[in-house]
């Protein structure tokens, strides 16, 4: 059975229909991305997945119900999202940051040792961890979220254009480093413009065009794709 | 008598209060950019719900210390103004989050005329006194006065500010609510329920609150229904004054204000040649106050606040 499940998910802001009705699965374990143009509704997918914006249609995650849920209500079931822009605290320290990160853990122990390995998988961010997060460089901001998501063991973490606005030596460093916690077993749903990247690191993948999916499959089929390399890989 | 170091204890002591109260303001404005217009009535149903009680126990226990009475009358009126608070937040505000800002800005000047409404009906008309019944000790200090009471404001006072920034710094709670105050949305995500902790925020600045209307009112010897206007006024503008959203700021604000009007007090019959009495202090306060924004729009201790304001 899939981790993740959605059902028809509609999201709309003001009249403006961002998803129309669309259908996709995470299994535990996998790494699954959704690629598109700008405006696709990939963000609003994942907004409608954490209560961001008022979904429409059905988000069962290890059979509870999200879409009545709150935000940090589902935020307390296990689904970490790092949001385009990255969303940290600017004006908290980078470890005050990943505090927040582990805000619904009462488990010191295992939050001390959570906090060990993220610095040693970020070591940047253990030199700077009395640092105010708002000096940090882009690539290291975004290094934090993910960090800072991290920090709550999520069972479903959701990344939102992590690639977006970094040096392409940063983008190779992050993809590395999602890799990497994809090994580790967390299971990711990874929402990307830069089709080509997101292709080599997932499993599976969707490809979403105005508000639908259009597209789906094993990411090796779709990166071989006629239609995809046209639309998405500048073929 | 030395008149500087005299107005300059009587202006900490204003001051201390007026930072206790600015604190519920700054703290509000910080996590909601919301000007809470009724925080000064807060203050006021504070002074007054202890006066109340004070008056009672003085007439079941008329032996009881004077101090204990006044503790007794705090004991009731910090949670009846945290009730409040709650309930002002829950009923006013809540139902207006996603509304235009300048909606619960005029529900908050509602909700503050409402309550002095209440009072009156309440509590009357008149002025209510404070009675007697605190230790009325005089020290000698530098060559001016300062009273227990005085000592005590202060000394309560630092307190509290010492523990609130403690609060608002190293606790769970505090990291939430500055977490809250830069990204509601980003805070919800890492699971903190938002709604909670903007009550904990009115919450607990109303209990500052309390604190502070009794200390006005045992200081003045006083109260009234329409005090919170006042000082509630005089307390926005000293978080405006130490840059408002930041905690700090209230308290070197209020400090500031209280010490730079009672010295104005002592002052400004010398500075015009007696054309204005003591009795302009608060024009003097107002006048510096517009100085300071001409000069720094953000406030002391204010960063990019002049671009959300």
């Amino acid at each position: 059975m899939s981790l993740l499940s959605v059902r028809g998910l509609k999201v709309a802001y003001g009249g403006i229909q961002a998803v129309r009705g669309i259908d996709f699965e995470v299994a535990e374990g996998e790494l699954v991305c959704l690629i598109g143009a700008n405006g696709a509704g990939k963000s609003s997918t994942l907004k409608g997945v954490m209560g961001l914006a008022h979904p429409h249609g059905e988000v069962l995650f290890a059979g509870e119900r999200l879409h009545k849920l709150p935000t940090h209500a589902i935020a307390c079931l296990g689904l970490a999202l790092v949001p385009e822009g990255r969303g940290i605290f600017g004006r908290l320290t980078v470890a005050e940051n990943l505090d927040m990160g582990a805000y619904t853990r009462n488990d010191k122990v295992g939050v001390q040792a959570d906090l060990s390995r993220a610095y040693e998988l970020f070591p940047r961010l253990a030199e700077r961890r009395g640092q105010l997060a708002g000096t940090l460089s882009g690539g290291e901001q975004q290094m934090l979220a993910i960090a800072r998501a991290l920090m709550g063991r999520p069972r479903l973490l959701l990344l939102d254009e992590p690639s977006m606005g970094l040096a392409p030596l940063m983008v190779m460093k992050i993809y590395e480093t999602i890799a990497a916690i994809a090994r580790e077993g967390v299971t990711i749903l990874l929402v990307e413009q830069n089709a080509n990247l997101a292709l080599r690191v997932s499993q599976r993948a969707y490809v979403m065009e105005s508000g639908a999916i259009t597209l789906s499959g094993a990411a090796s089929d779709l990166a071989s794709d006629s239609q995809v390399r046209a639309a998405y890989l500048g073929d | 008598m030395d008149i500087f170091t005299q107005q300059l204890i009587n202006g900490l002591v204003l001051g201390s209060i007026y930072a206790l109260v600015a604190l519920g303001y700054t703290m509000v404005y910080g996590i909601l950019e919301l000007i809470n217009f009724a925080h000064g009535e807060v203050t006021m149903i504070g002074a007054m719900v202890a006066l109340t009680v004070i008056g009672v126990l003085m007439g079941v226990a008329p032996d009881l210390p004077g101090l204990m009475v006044v503790f007794g009358g705090l004991l009731i009126a910090i949670p009846a103004c945290m009730a409040l608070a709650f309930g002002i937040e829950k009923i006013a505000y809540r139902p207006l989050r996603r509304a235009p800002r300048l909606a619960p800005l005029i529900t908050a000047i509602g909700v503050s005329i409402i309550l002095q409404n209440l009072a009156m009906l309440v509590w009357g008309r008149q002025y209510v006194s404070f009675p007697p019944i605190l230790p009325r000790g005089q020290h000698e200090i530098l060559g001016a006065h300062i009273t227990d009471l005085q000592i005590f404001i202060v000394v309560l006072s630092f307190s509290l500010m010492a523990g609130l920034w403690l609060l608002v710094e190293r606790t769970r709670l505090g990291r939430a609510m500055r977490a809250t105050a830069q990204s509601r949305e980003v805070a919800e995500l890492m699971g903190v329920n938002v709604d909670r902790v903007i009550s904990a925020t009115f919450v607990i600045g109303a209990a500052i609150a309390a604190i502070a209307g009794v200390m006005v009112s045992a200081y003045y010897g006083l109260a009234h229904y329409y005090m919170g206007f006042m000082l509630g006024l005089k307390a926005f503008s000293a978080a405006v004054l130490g840059g408002i959203g930041n905690i700090a700021g209230a308290m070197l604000g209020g400090l500031l204000l209280g010490v730079i009007e009672a010295l104005g007090a002592g002052y400004i019959g010398d500075i015009t040649g007696g054309f204005l009495g003591s009795h302009y202090q608060d024009v003097f306060a107002f006048f510096v106050l517009i100085l300071v924004l001409v000069f720094r729009p953000s406030g002391l201790l204010g960063e990019r606040v002049a671009s959300r304001a």
